[in-house]
């Protein structure tokens, strides 16, 4: 790797306050052509903010942005993207009743000599575009249909399409298998040699080592360091980026597994999974590996009553249980977090209170009125028990972090007193300090005996958390492993369909 | 003092509500002098009881994140089916439970359509508020039944014993009582809430969101129906046109009460407040010989401010305080 | 470079094909049904009653089409951007008092100074919606609801109970409906007019496109340079100017108006379009869809009379027509999702 000359954006002492929190204190940042610069740190530690800035939403406080040498300044998004910056956020932003060409172009059509929009030039163009990332999609079918990945490639199209220098990707694989995150990064080394600067911002620190050259570390606003990647390790990055050393990310005590409390035999979901049995023992935790849309979310909506099997049986205790809604999972002591936080997992403008009691509200209620009494009383012992930093159990849970609020939604269903407990993602998109702490809470609750299944796209996680591994690929049981024995090849190979005779054991 | 403070922000609308009560009696009296009069009071709260009783049902629906524009086309179809049962010889207290039955019946055709298959509530209540009324028009055309025993229009226009409260009030307070603390003391309320934040994670939190929409839009149904026994006995007449275009009001007082048009926040005591402010502003404005359309003129400027008011507000406090940043900014640069 | 991508093209044809087709046939499902909805009334009446065939019931037809057109294409804009006009009827009903009104003070007001002042009105309370609506950040559905009972009301202060009947303005003004150019009356070809003028800008405008993209996601919108504000304020205002114009021709038309004239209409309008496959949630729907809606509720309505059944049947039809449509839709939507998704996993 030569050393690029010229950074294309130099950030010098940028500051940026809202109201009288100040987010970023005096922060240097250079992107040069041709190099993937890794952005770190915790949940608040300011990345977004930054992102914000380069995109145009939001303005500094004070500091100087350089574009190509030429001092600038940002007003809006159209104009930052003017300059060459294109900005892929999280979640992808498209038109999802458009087709996939207009999203690439929309805004910006080309239009024929009488200014109509020259329909069949656009569809050329974008297909062109897409060949040349050697991507197959089909640029007439609207977005609705694409996959979150497809969608990325829809994103990624767009900023090519606009000649853009310079590639702003905000956690672009908070959503994707780890499949997708391989191709994703292929087309992010071929932008590099194109002589692309991209700023990746990314949770995840293996994939920062296998993507970027260089890392900034942010901590509360400050730069902490700015280093070529191969000066680091995974430690040092965790030590800056929560100021101590951590002393493990993954607490697990070992517990003798008890009798089978879910026993799940032969389920069948036409069209998302089939075929799967597996058992889960108290006190023991199950991991699920998979890619994404390997079906492992939509086996635990079935178990949980949200959706219905089509064939299959599920026991609890030995009892044969028909799911026939959340409300009956419920009854019979499941309990399940879901993936979405935002979307499935809690009522963003209730307080911590209100959010806690929502699955026990006819319990807590006399006469059809609620004990509001007690309902504060089990929220503040939840509350502390799980240790939720809040201003009160009566702040609302869209003010707190990340971090918090998976607390807040894992207090809910523990005080529903359950014997299985079905973990989604526990650990998706929050910070690393917030990430040891769940651990441990889940590895307290399975010495305590209550049985886990542990769904998660974290590889290290599920590794180091389960006592056994489940892989499932393409709505199937691929393989199933042992603590002792797993490991993250073996995991890889099974859930990209690699082995074909069944059970590897 | 936070806490006090945040009190007084969550009862900010209540608070906004009277002081419009108060200036609508102010404005009542400066218009007639009959307006303050205790007869004019029993005469007024008569007259917009079946807007009060819908807008309770109303309430709860809105703020379960949904909407049911059909209410009124529901309260015309009940009055017709008072008159036609009742001209067919059935003795009243059963076409009132005809009628009771019958909107039920809308009702829930509404709310199974909302929730078994998934349709916006917006497009199938401005569907059957066609249908409604077309169908009570179908079955009286445009005839009128009114020749109902004076035990039943007395109802509708008389008075407790002794005292200048209508019966009608009597109902719709004790109604209103109910479902004040229905929605906020109650599980069933707590639950209607968190359907309107968020209706997945309530769904996630073992609600049945769809057995308890379904359950709102029978009570819709339902108590728009029973505005309809109190309409046909006010006006002593059943008719196909009866109570057209009254969703209007009910939508508009519902939202002067500060309820939220996308679900999950309001209050019942701000409707309550709104329902006396819609009511007696039309009152002082009959008074003063303004016809009813022309009313209309103040009502949809309220229902309009009641949004934009506070918007605007918003907008102004932004602009000074960015000025004032940008202010104080380029004073630090010097 | 250029074999490559040649290449490219070629390996993806195959599957570009058939995505294609299929993609347009989804598209366009719902205009061919609505067509031989359509066609099933014509025939099954027809036969029924053979007057109905009659080229003179056929212009009958459009006529009573034309003005619910017009106003359509305005709702149509608007609801394409997820926002909706619920005071189209106000506006209609103001517009077409206030024209009338004017010939019947000044019979010789210049016919086109008449129009634009109709024109003129629309506009305006259009703007005043749209100002609300951008501007204000009320939700649609309240703020049109609100001048919905507010222009109304402003028309009954104007008209103040009286009534313009046709002996009392000019023929010039009348013939305005009537005037047949090729055979047909004028106010037909108004109609065909601005629907193909509307339905070329919504197709192949950088503007229209961006409309869809407002109602689609609003915030991906903003974020790629979109001025959804300015856009939203359009599509409201053009919504009052056609319905200002549409009043003009109401008058013209039906001749005697007060002050409730075109009541309710709002409802009809909206059914047109929600019939006619524009998503009430705005992204998707079509001009053409909207026009067939209108058409096929306004055949209906006249099918109605000639099968001699009661007009109190009308309404009726009309709130059955929304549910059905909406019904059908959501299966529709359904089996497209499945449709996509199966091929994606295949």
């Amino acid at each position: 790797m030569t050393e690029p000359s010229e950074p294309i954006v130099e950030l010098a002492g940028i500051t940026k306050q809202f109201g009288t929190v100040q987010v970023l204190r005096g922060v240097d940042l250079s992107l040069y052509p041709g190099e993937v610069h890794a952005l770190v740190g915790e949940n608040g530690a300011g990345k977004s903010t930054l992102v914000k800035l380069l995109a145009g939403i939001h303005r500094p406080g004070a500091g100087v942005i350089k574009i190509g040498g030429k001092e600038v300044e940002l007003h809006n998004p159209i104009q930052a993207r003017h300059l060459g910056i294109a900005v892929i956020h999280q979640e992808p932003t498209l038109f999802p009743d458009l087709n996939v060409a207009e999203n690439v172009y929309m805004g910006r059509h080309p239009r024929d000599r009488f200014g109509r929009v020259d329909w069949k030039r656009m569809y050329r163009e974008v297909e062109q575009l897409l060949a040349s990332l050697g991507v197959h999609l089909n640029v007439y079918a609207p977005v609705q249909g694409l996959s979150v990945a497809d969608q990325q490639l829809v994103e990624i199209a767009k900023a090519l399409s606009l000649d853009s220098r310079v590639l702003i990707m905000d956690e672009p694989t908070a959503a994707l298998s780890a499949h997708e995150v391989h191709e994703l990064f292929a087309i992010v080394r071929q932008l590099r040699e194109r002589g692309v600067a991209i700023l990746f911002v990314s949770h995840r620190l293996e994939e920062i080592f296998e993507l970027a050259q260089r890392v900034t570390v942010l901590r509360d606003g400050v730069r902490v360091a700015t280093a070529p990647i191969s000066e680091l390790t995974t430690e040092e990055i965790i030590r800056q980026m929560v100021g101590r050393a951590l002393e493990t990310l993954y607490p697990k005590s070992a517990v003798e597994p008890g009798e089978v409390i879910l026993d799940v035999r032969h389920l069948t979901r036409t069209g998302t999974f089939e075929d799967v049995s597996f058992q889960v023992r108290r006190g023991e935790i199950l991991g699920f590996a998979g890619l994404v849309g390997a079906g492992r979310t939509e086996v635990a909506r079935v178990v949980f009553g949200i959706d219905r099997a089509d064939a299959g049986e599920i026991r609890i205790g030995g009892k044969l249980v028909q799911m026939h809604s959340p409300k009956t999972a419920m009854n019979y002591g499941i309990a399940y977090v879901p993936e979405d936080r935002h979307q499935h997992g809690l009522v963003m403008d209730f307080s911590i209170a209100r959010n806690m009691t929502l699955p026990i509200l006819r319990q807590t209620s006399l006469l059809g009125l609620v004990n509001q009494r007690r309902e504060r009383e089990i929220a503040k012992d939840y509350s502390a028990q799980l240790q939720v930093r809040s201003s009160g159990i009566d702040q609302l849970v869209k003010a707190l972090s990340g971090g918090n609020q998976q607390k807040v939604v894992l207090a809910k269903w523990l005080i529903t007193n359950p014997s299985v407990l079905i973990l989604d993602e526990p650990t998706r998109g929050i910070d690393v300090g917030s990430k040891a702490e769940v651990h441990r809470i889940v590895s307290e609750l399975a010495s305590k005996g209550l049985a886990i299944m542990l769904i998660s796209s974290d590889l290290p996680e599920v590794l180091a958390m389960a006592d056994r591994v489940l892989v499932m690929h393409e709505g199937r049981i691929a393989a199933e492993f042992t603590h002792a024995d797993v490991d993250q090849e073996k995991v890889m190979f099974a859930a990209t369909g690699q082995v074909t005779n069944g059970y590897s054991q | 003092m936070k806490q006090l403070q945040k009190q007084l922000s969550s009862w900010s609308w209540e608070a906004l509500l009277i002081v419009l009560l108060l200036l609508t009696l102010v404005l009542g009296n400066a218009l007639s002098p009959y307006f303050l009069t205790p007869f004019n009071f029993s005469l007024m709260s008569e007259s917009f009881m079946e807007i009060a009783i819908m807008s309770l049902s109303m309430t709860l629906i809105v703020i379960a994140g949904e909407i049911d524009l059909s209410v009124a086309s529901i309260l015309g179809l009940a009055s017709v089916m008072i008159g036609i049962t009742w001209s067919a010889g059935i003795p009243l207290w059963l076409d009132i439970l005809i009628a009771l039955a019958v909107g039920a019946l809308a009702g829930l055709v509404n709310g199974l359509l909302v929730t078994r298959l998934g349709l916006p509530s917006l497009v199938v209540t401005l569907g059957t508020l066609a249908l409604y009324r077309g169908l009570a028009y179908v079955i009286l055309g445009s005839q009128a039944v009114s020749n109902f025993p004076s035990a039943y229009t007395n109802f509708g226009i008389g008075d407790v014993p002794g005292t200048l409260i209508p019966w009608s009030l009597v109902v719709f307070a004790l109604l209103a009582l109910l479902f004040l603390v229905v929605l906020h003391r109650s599980w069933i309320g707590r639950q209607i809430y968190a359907i309107g934040n968020n209706k997945e994670a309530a769904r996630f939190a073992g609600i049945s969101v769809n057995r308890v929409k379904l359950m709102l839009f029978v009570l819709s149904g339902l108590l728009s129906a029973l505005a309809g026994v109190v309409f046909t006995a006010r006006i002593s007449s059943s008719r196909a046109d009866n109570a057209l275009g009254f969703e209007l009001d009910v939508v508009t007082v519902v939202l002067l009460g500060g309820i939220n048009i996308f679900g999950g926040s309001g209050s019942m005591v701000g409707v309550i407040l709104a329902l006396f402010v819609v009511g007696g502003l039309r009152n002082a404005l009959g008074l003063a010989f303004v016809s009813g359309d022309v009313q209309n003129i103040v009502v949809g400027a309220l229902l309009v401010f009641s949004v934009l008011g506070p918007n605007i507000a918003q907008r102004v406090r932004d602009a000074v305080s960015r000025r004032r940043l940008a202010a104080g900014s380029s004073a630090k640069k010097v | 470079m250029a074999t490559a991508s040649k290449q490219a093209q070629k390996t993806s044809t195959t599957p570009r094909r058939t995505g294609n087709r299929l993609v347009v046939l989804v598209s366009r499902v719902r205009e061919l049904g609505l067509l031989v909805v359509l066609l099933l009334i014509v025939l099954v009446v027809g036969v029924q009653v053979p007057q109905f065939f009659t080229l003179s019931n056929m212009i009958q037809i459009l006529l009573s089409v034309s003005i619910l057109a017009i106003v359509a294409i305005g709702e149509t804009l608007v609801i394409l951007t997820r926002n909706v006009d619920l005071s189209v009827g106000s506006v209609v009903g103001f517009s077409a008092f206030l024209v009338a009104n004017t010939f019947k003070q000044n019979p010789h007001t210049n016919l086109l100074l008449g129009i634009l002042l109709g024109c003129a009105l629309g506009l305006l309370l259009g703007a005043i919606n749209g100002l609300i609506v951008t501007w204000g950040r009320v939700p649609a559905i309240v703020a049109t609801l609100g001048t919905l009972y507010a222009y109304r009301g402003f028309d009954f202060l104007y008209a103040g109970g009286n009534q313009v009947s046709a002996s009392d303005v000019p023929d010039s003004f009348l013939s305005l409906a009537t005037t047949p150019l090729l055979g047909i009356p004028l106010l037909i070809w108004f109609a065909v007019l601005l629907a193909i003028i509307f339905g070329f800008l919504l197709r192949s405008s950088r503007t229209g496109r961006e409309l869809y993209a407002i109602g689609s996601n609003p915030d991906a919108a903003r974020l790629v340079g979109i001025r959804s504000d300015l856009l939203v304020f359009g599509a409201f205002a053009i919504a009052g100017l056609l319905s200002g114009f549409a009043g003009v021709l109401w008058g013209a038309r039906f001749a005697t108006v007060d002050a409730t004239a075109a009541s309710g209409l709002e409802l009809l309008v909206i059914a047109a379009v929600v019939v006619g496959g524009v998503n009430i949630f705005g992204g998707s729907g079509s001009i053409v869809g909207a026009m067939l809606g209108a058409i096929v509720l306004s055949t209906i309505d006249n099918s109605l009379s000639f099968l001699r059944v009661s007009q109190f049947w009308l309404q009726a039809i009309d709130g059955a027509a929304i549910l059905i449509a909406v019904t059908l839709d959501a299966f529709i939507t359904r089996w497209v999702q499945h449709l996509l998704i199966t091929r994606r996993q295949r």
